[in-house]
């Protein structure tokens, strides 16, 4: 027979930092009360069948929050075979509130008063006898922080587990409702488990409907037991639900006064809590601190040269892509003889950069020549590249041209007199380009060839096909990439959340942003999800956990990724280098309809019947600031980057081997070079779905496929849009993409804006969906925020198209109409009264 | 006077607590309770929610919900 210990108390109270030290399980220590939504539990160390079930951090047993419930629901109904109560010595008052209660089911409890080293060191001292005899439980002092004591409660609770043991249930109300009680007691007799026959009797004196409606208590006993109640009720001037939390508390108070000594000396020190905090939740300074420290996260997650953007291009161009990475701390100057000598490699990479670009400029047009000149001889195949089938003849007449692309923007270089800056390369200086000699990495320093380097080198040499190769290394390897090179930003985002969180800070910032958000249905905490869904939507839709107000947590869910996240920022930056170069304000206007999407869509959620009632109390503990531990801040961390990974993981990677397959196959499963797309599965999806999209500007199969690979990671839109778009006419990839739109509408600026927002502002990418589904908690409600995501993005594009058609170009049909109507909908939506 | 219009500084005694249901159990759960002694410790910058120390501890609440809570003022 296993044994089950119940580990109950207050958020706040250690009670996580206990469970893992008693189980040894990695969990998250927080400071932001109701973290520990989910069950947890573990085996004892040193057992091998005690169970320690973790309950909620919960402040009490009502039956008004889903902690609570879920807890008492555990304790009334499974009945544990012991209690482990963790109590903070510190705020041991309201802690003892919830013990009193505990104690009255009748189950064996241990009370483990926590944080006794503060205790300590205050100078405060805690008489455990005494508490232990009013409660009627075993009373012990342990540090879990320090890892003092708590293994030895966990084996008193065992112990009492296994005797059975318990003490005398405690008496803590005055006369009248002791006299009341006793009354419901005699009479519900038989009807309920003798142990907590005495917390039944208390429930029904609050008339507490769950238990009730459980009970088999005739009409007429219910009756009479109401018209005892309400003697009670008219004795004590007050309703039976606050005569009984207030003589808790006044039963706690009187307790406290014989068993607490505060220390003298303390009781008018300032503590280091209280300074810190007149200067972070001061008046003034409050903001400026905020934003300060959203400034810091920014510039570590997503700043151009900080941490988080430098392991990003680390990860995914050195350690995952093809290129590979120099081991810090050991690049030094060549000192190998030839061209490179004394430089270091960035140098050396900026010396070779011409001769690179002569090679590739000049073998392309050689190839094409090459083609050109055999064309139509017999048994003629065409050439990819140059290897092998140098014609010295036709060589010598090529000469290349390209236009110059900048590196970074990706934009055309153009000269101040207007043209377009070209390279030139004859035979003769590909020659003297292709004598040069590659700087070599490892003169440089420790140099590790990146992975997907090395898997195309590691298949070079099985000799695999030129599809196997291609699967592995761009569906399967991409796949996989893809995820892990978000890793560094959403680690970094992770782990300065996790530190401000532990110590103490996320629930000031709830404090400072409460009185906005309020104001479109949504609490302070609401604040956090969305700075961290500028970062990453996963991660954002994760944080929102730490709403207790479901109603709240899953509104927050359902517009926390409007925020334009990283990747989207991708989709934004390429359409304004392609087609609002001019217009700076695009990018920022991007986040601005994001916040007002968020504003107008909190207050017209607000308004609909599912989010509509009372608004939640925001009654929130704040909690003393304390530097967070080491280990508790990377286990916290680490749990979600974990999290991350697996999700992503299961869902990204085979949705990029489907992807690479529908773009390289045809229907009859026959390979496909890249520039026979149109044959592809993706082509005939992308047309199947076209029609969607047309009265939004954009309906061509090439816009309906990069839509869908959107879906799989926002960002793949860029790639897949410069792959369909390669059959376009025009030089380069960005005029290509221009005669894309071009060629579907009259109004090629308009249908680029709308394809922009519709792929900013539908459903996030499936990873984020997939989290969403989770966290909302159903089918249905995961359903609802997508839909209304959908709707969100399609009424935006679709109204952006047809009216900027209307007032440009005076274009007026169907779908104006449709845009006019959907628009008057949700204006009555914002604007309507609401239900409550 | 009710407890959102206690100047921050000040302290008091709780007298009464209006309201009902779950909003009402819920400052109470958290200590607010007649006779309960509670300080105003700060608004927040934008003027809502305030801090409050209660039972020993710091406790942030809205002034929508302060607005049922009677307290004498003792300084």
């Amino acid at each position: 027979m296993s044994v089950k210990i119940a580990l109950a108390g207050n958020p706040n109270s250690g009670k996580t930092t206990l469970f893992n030290a008693l189980t040894g399980s990695s969990q998250y220590v927080g400071n932001w009360p109701g973290v520990t939504v989910e069950k947890k539990d573990g085996i004892l160390e040193g057992t091998k069948d005690v169970v320690i079930q973790d309950l909620p951090g919960i402040y009490s047993l009502s039956p008004y929050s889903l902690e609570e419930k879920v807890s008492r629901k555990f304790l009334v109904e499974e009945r544990p075979d012991a209690i482990l109560n963790i109590v903070d010595g510190t705020n041991i008052e309201r802690n003892l509130y919830l013990s009193t209660q505990l104690a009255e089911l009748g189950i064996p409890m241990v009370l483990a008063v926590n944080m006794m080293d503060v205790v300590k060191k205050n100078g405060d001292k805690i008489d455990f006898a005494r508490i232990g005899k009013a409660l009627g439980c075993e009373v012990v002092g342990i540090s879990a922080l320090k890892k003092e004591g708590g293994l030895e409660a966990a084996r008193k609770a065992l112990s009492l587990a296994e005797t059975g043991r318990k003490g005398e249930v405690p008496h803590v109300f005055t006369g009248s409702v002791e006299h009341a009680l006793a009354h419901i007691e005699e009479s519900i007799q038989g009807k309920v488990p003798k142990d907590s026959i005495r917390w039944y009797a208390i429930k029904i004196f609050e008339r507490d409907r769950d238990i009730i409606k459980n009970l088999d208590i005739g009409v007429g006993l219910m009756k009479h037991l109401e018209e005892h109640i309400r003697d009670c009720e008219k004795e004590l001037d007050d309703d039976a639900e606050s005569i009984i939390t207030g003589q808790r508390y006044e039963f706690i108070q009187s307790l406290m006064s014989k068993a607490l000594a505060k220390s003298e000396a303390r009781k008018n020190k300032v503590s280091l809590s209280d300074r810190i905090d007149r200067i972070v939740t001061n008046r003034i300074l409050a903001i400026p601190v905020f934003i300060l420290s959203l400034c810091a996260m920014w510039f570590l997650a997503v700043s151009d040269n900080g941490p988080g953007t430098v392991l990003t291009d680390w990860a995914n161009d050195g350690l995952l892509g093809t290129d590979g990475w120099h081991v810090p701390f050991t690049t030094h100057e060549s000192s190998a003889d030839g061209p490179y000598k004394n430089m270091d490699w960035e140098a050396a990479q900026e010396a070779y950069a011409p001769h690179a670009k002569n090679i590739e400029v000049w073998e392309g047009a050689y190839v094409e020549a090459f083609n050109g000149a055999n064309k139509g001889k017999e048994g003629f195949e065409p050439i990819e590249n140059v290897e092998g089938k140098l014609d010295e003849r036709i060589a010598a007449s090529v000469k290349a041209e390209a236009s110059l692309e900048d590196e970074e923007t990706g934009e055309t270089v153009v000269d101040d007199d207007g043209k377009e800056r070209r390279w030139t390369c004859d035979y003769a200086a590909y020659k003297a380009s292709k004598a040069f000699p590659e700087p070599d990495p490892s003169d440089f320093g420790v140099w590790v060839p990146g992975i997907g380097a090395l898997i195309a080198t590691g298949l070079e040499k099985l000799g695999v096909g030129e599809t196997v190769a291609s699967l592995v290394n761009d569906g399967a390897w991409g796949g996989v990439a893809t995820v892990l090179g978000f890793v560094p930003v959403i680690f970094v985002v992770f782990l300065f959340l996790a530190f401000l969180e532990d110590c103490g800070y996320m629930a000031r910032v709830a404090f400072i942003m409460d009185r906005i958000f309020r104001r479109f249905g949504l609490s302070g905490k609401s604040f956090i999800p969305m700075i961290v869904g500028k970062g990453c939507g996963v991660p954002a839709v994760m944080a929102a956990r730490a709403i207790e107000n479901r109603r709240d947590q899953r509104m927050t869910i359902i517009l926390a990724t409007f925020i334009p996240c990283g990747a989207k920022t991708v989709i934004i930056a390429m359409f304004a280098a392609v087609f609002f170069r001019e217009m700076w304000y695009v990018a920022p206007l991007m986040d601005v309809i994001g916040i007002a999407i968020i504003v107008l869509g909190g207050i017209a959620l607000k308004k609909t019947r599912m989010f509509a009632g009372d608004a939640a109390p925001f009654v929130m503990e704040l909690p003393a600031y304390h530097m967070p531990t080491l280990s508790g801040v990377w286990r916290h961390t680490w749990n979600r980057v974990k999290g991350y990974m697996l999700k992503a993981g299961l869902v990204i990677f085979p949705a990029c081997v489907f992807l690479w397959f529908i773009m390289h196959f045809d229907w009859s499963f026959n390979v496909l070079a890249d520039e026979e797309i149109e044959k592809s599965i993706l082509h005939d999806l992308g047309s199947a779905i076209a029609w969607l999209f047309a009265p939004l500007g954009f309906g061509t199969w090439q816009d309906a496929a990069a839509t869908v690979s959107a879906e799989i990671a926002k960002e793949q839109a860029t790639a897949t849009l410069g792959l369909v778009a390669s059959g376009m006419d025009g030089a380069s990839t960005a005029a290509q993409i221009q005669s894309l739109f071009g060629s579907m509408s009259k109004f090629p600026l308009l249908a680029a804006f709308s394809f922009m927002l519709f792929n900013l502002f539908v459903p996030p990418c499936m990873v984020a969906i997939a989290v969403t589904f989770r966290e909302m908690g159903s089918k249905a409600w995961g359903w609802f925020a997508v839909g209304f995501q959908l709707f969100v993005g399609y009424v935006l594009a679709l109204s952006v198209y047809q009216l900027g058609m209307l007032f440009s170009g005076g274009v007026f049909g169907v779908w104006t109409v449709v845009a006019i109507a959907a628009d008057i909908f949700c204006i009555w939506a914002v604007t309507r009264k609401s239900k409550a | 006077m009710t407890l959102d219009k206690i100047q921050p500084g000040r302290s008091g005694r709780i007298s009464a607590i209006r309201g009902e249901g779950a909003v009402k159990r819920r400052i109470m759960d958290m200590g607010l309770t007649k006779g309960a002694s509670v300080a105003v410790r700060k608004v927040a910058p934008l003027g809502d929610p305030i801090e409050i120390t209660v039972r020993g501890y710091e406790l942030s609440l809205r002034k929508e919900e302060a607005l049922n809570i009677e307290v004498d003022i003792q300084n």
